[in-house]
């Protein structure tokens, strides 16, 4: 067995395992660096840019960074919250986020990173996009209007031969994700609900779902976001 | 030289409108209209959305009774996806959904009651503004303040338990709803300290009633004679003709009872009511179709149901009820301001359907949800606390609403308050010099009655101010007076 990499994380000292990035790593050792895209155990894509720490004095993504031994990683400080708070509210102002109307509310990462972050108006202006609703497969419902394009489902859900369920079309701000009928066409209700749940937004939803979790149940109803990986926020 | 007198806002009423008034040079009243002055767009905006999203979509349009926003969507799509039309849910589905509506009845009458009309009714009409509002009534009659309070509290109470949320909650959901009430909020609902109980809320609510019915009795005169006209009336009532809030058919009595609506299926509204557009409102004109535009204007509400229905099916407020029958000897009742007496009948009502709810185990456990074959088109009725409330929708192939058309409580009584604005007017103004405040108060007083919801834009904390816009005959502004 390899021997782990001693680090340290706002003075904390940590342990990771050999090649093992940063994000991960801090979540093994209890403490929380807020994330959007990263999902655990798939290829990392650092295209959120919220898990944002410092190491030596410049600022990288906590997903796609190893860890190194002797590493002195920043996390929680002001400078640090105040750059997250802002991709926060870039990403509520791209988009049209109606929480109060959206079936992912109380489950919705963006949201509870809002919160988190004690998000009021957003220092940037709200862009009101022009974005569809594609409602043609038959169990998800892709709503471009909440899509924080992270690339979660493009890279978590593929076929048997290795062909992604999502991808990317356009480019630029026009840029969108879509459903591969073809690959999609045999989506069971067991695998609509993962992808529902993989989604950090409410950008792809399990049709006829709808509202089925009562209020005061939801993930984020009555713990904030990372509570589930230090006690201490 | 004619006058236009301009009331705005018009206050103590939920949202925003405003009301003109025509004088001629000799100072005859020739038109009076209530203006709805806000434009909200739902049926457009809710196009395109997933059709299980618009309970909690739609009932955004308001702040002070979403319950009714958020019940009859659901109603129209359990049609949708094949559970029924209001009646084929589980018994914890629309037990539950019940509980929800009765409270939300409940704590909607306790506030118009106490806090927006009692100030009327206890200082007067035309009393000093000052002291005729919400704070006055705290000050000089505390007991009664709390108790509007605390009846509105256990109302909220109850939304919260079988919705998630006081305001804007989620329980309703196509074919049923997503919780259960727990051991812990029933008992906290029928055995709470005091008075957050059903037993106290029922105990109010007699007392509120009494409180309307010694005021009625010293005066009389003017509770019978205040903006009174005869009109038609319509509401849901149960199949057997008793009183039902959450669901039935169609029926609409005219203004000396006879049925002019014969107990339909609501899901053909189409049939028997449209809907005229004037250019000087967003709001529209509903009315019969087969008695047309001129004369098929009915009113809903309280006052209405009371008229429709033939019996109420809880004890104390069928008592009530035949005291209420019996001022007009059995015949429809016309008279405006007893909507208040009616709402308040209501107010028990409620309490009381609570209490037996409250007591029903299948609210405790059973199955939330029940779904069918699915249909494209479905319609959703409720009787709102201000009346009849319709949704109507229609889906695409992909899930998506195709087609929304509601007709809101307020809407259906656009022409009445209208109309009970004219009578007022035309009591109060005519041959008048001046135009004084408790004129135009008896203005509002007569739509207060109705307890519209003019829409939900416009909250104001404390006293609004009442504005009078004089003009000349080429509708120049010649003065301008605020209270």
């Amino acid at each position: 067995m390899s021997e782990k990499i001693k680090f340290t994380i706002d003075g904390k000292e940590c342990f990771a395992e050999q090649g093992q990035n940063v994000l991960d790593a801090s979540r093994d050792n209890g403490v929380y660096i807020p994330f959007l895209c990263h999902v655990k155990g798939i290829k990392q894509a650092g295209s959120c840019r919220v898990c944002n720490v410092k190491i030596a004095g410049r600022t990288m993504t906590a997903c796609t960074t190893p860890v190194a031994a002797g590493m002195a990683v920043e996390n929680d400080t002001p400078e640090l919250r105040d750059l997250r708070l802002a991709i926060i509210e870039a990403l509520f102002v791209e988009g049209n986020h109606f929480c109060p109307s959206c079936e992912k509310s109380g489950n919705c990462e963006l949201q509870a990173l809002a919160y988190k972050f004690q998000m009021m108006v957003p220092r940037f202006p709200y862009q009101f996009p022009q974005k569809q609703v594609d409602a043609e497969n038959a169990k998800i419902l892709i709503d471009r209007n909440r899509c924080i394009l992270c690339k979660r489902c493009i890279r978590s859900f593929k076929d048997e031969k290795g062909r992604s369920l999502f991808a990317f079309k356009s480019r630029g701000h026009k840029l969108q994700i879509c459903i591969d009928e073809e690959c999609a066409a045999n989506i069971t209700d067991e695998m609509a609900q993962e992808i529902m749940n993989i989604c950090p937004v409410g950008a792809l939803i399990k049709k006829e779902k709808g509202f089925n979790e009562p209020i005061g149940t939801r993930k984020y109803d009555n713990k904030p976001i990372g509570s589930d990986i230090t006690s201490v926020i | 030289m004619t006058r236009k007198i301009t009331i705005e806002p018009v206050t103590r009423v939920e949202g925003h409108g405003k009301v003109t008034i025509h004088l001629d040079d000799k100072g005859n009243v020739t038109q009076s209209r209530l203006h709805i002055v806000e434009f909200r767009g739902f049926e457009r905006f809710v196009q395109g959305r997933p059709y299980w999203e618009a309970p909690v979509l739609v009932q955004r349009l308001c702040g002070i009774c979403p319950v009714s926003h958020h019940l009859a969507a659901a109603k129209a799509l359990d049609v949708i996806v094949g559970a029924g039309t209001g009646d084929g849910l589980t018994p914890t589905g629309e037990k539950m959904r019940r509980l929800m509506h009765y409270g939300q009845t409940f704590q909607s009458h306790a506030l118009h009651f106490f806090h927006l009309v009692s100030p009327d009714l206890l200082f007067g009409i035309d009393a000093d503004p000052a002291i005729r509002n919400v704070i006055g009534v705290a000050m000089k009659f505390p007991e009664l303040a709390v108790q509007g309070v605390m009846m509105r509290k256990f109302g909220q109470e109850v939304i919260r338990a079988t919705a998630g949320k006081k305001i804007h909650g989620t329980g309703a959901i196509p074919g049923g709803i997503n919780k259960h009430l727990t051991i812990a909020e029933r008992d906290e609902f029928l055995k709470g300290a005091d008075p957050l109980n059903i037993e106290k809320m029922i105990e109010w609510s007699i007392a509120a009633l009494d409180l309307f019915k010694g005021y009625h009795k010293a005066n009389a005169g003017l509770i019978d004679t205040f903006a009174a006209f005869p009109s038609s009336h319509l509401s849901l009532v149960r199949k057997d003709g008793a009183l039902d809030l959450y669901h039935g058919v169609l029926r609409a009595v005219d203004a000396n009872g006879k049925k002019i609506l014969h107990d339909v299926d609501y899901q053909d509204y189409l049939k028997y009511i449209g809907e005229e557009v004037k250019s000087w409102s967003y709001m529209k004109f509903p009315y019969l179709l087969e008695l047309g535009k001129e004369d098929g204007w009915y009113r809903v509400g309280p006052l209405a149901r009371l008229n429709t229905c033939d019996f109420i099916p809880t004890p104390l407020a069928q008592k009530e009820f035949e005291i209420f029958r019996a001022y007009t000897h059995g015949k429809t009742n016309n008279m405006t301001m007893h909507m208040h007496w009616a709402r308040l009948i209501e107010l028990l009502h409620a309490a009381e359907m609570m209490k037996d709810l409250l007591n029903d185990p299948d609210l405790l456990k059973g199955d939330l949800v029940i779904k069918g074959t699915k249909q494209k088109e479905g319609v959703g009725l409720i009787e709102a606390p201000r009346g009849t409330l319709f949704h109507h929708y229609r889906i695409n192939d992909n899930d998506q609403i195709e087609m929304a058309n509601l007709i809101v409580s307020t809407t259906n009584n656009n022409k009445p308050m209208n109309e009970a604005v004219l009578r007022v007017a035309v009591d109060q103004m005519t041959g008048q010099k001046e135009i004084t405040e408790p004129m135009m108060n008896a203005c509002e007083v007569a739509i207060r009655a109705y307890d519209p919801c003019l829409s939900c834009a416009t909250h104001a904390l404390g006293k609004m101010p009442l504005e009078i816009n004089l003009f000349d005959s080429k509708n120049n502004l010649i003065d301008k007076k605020r209270t």
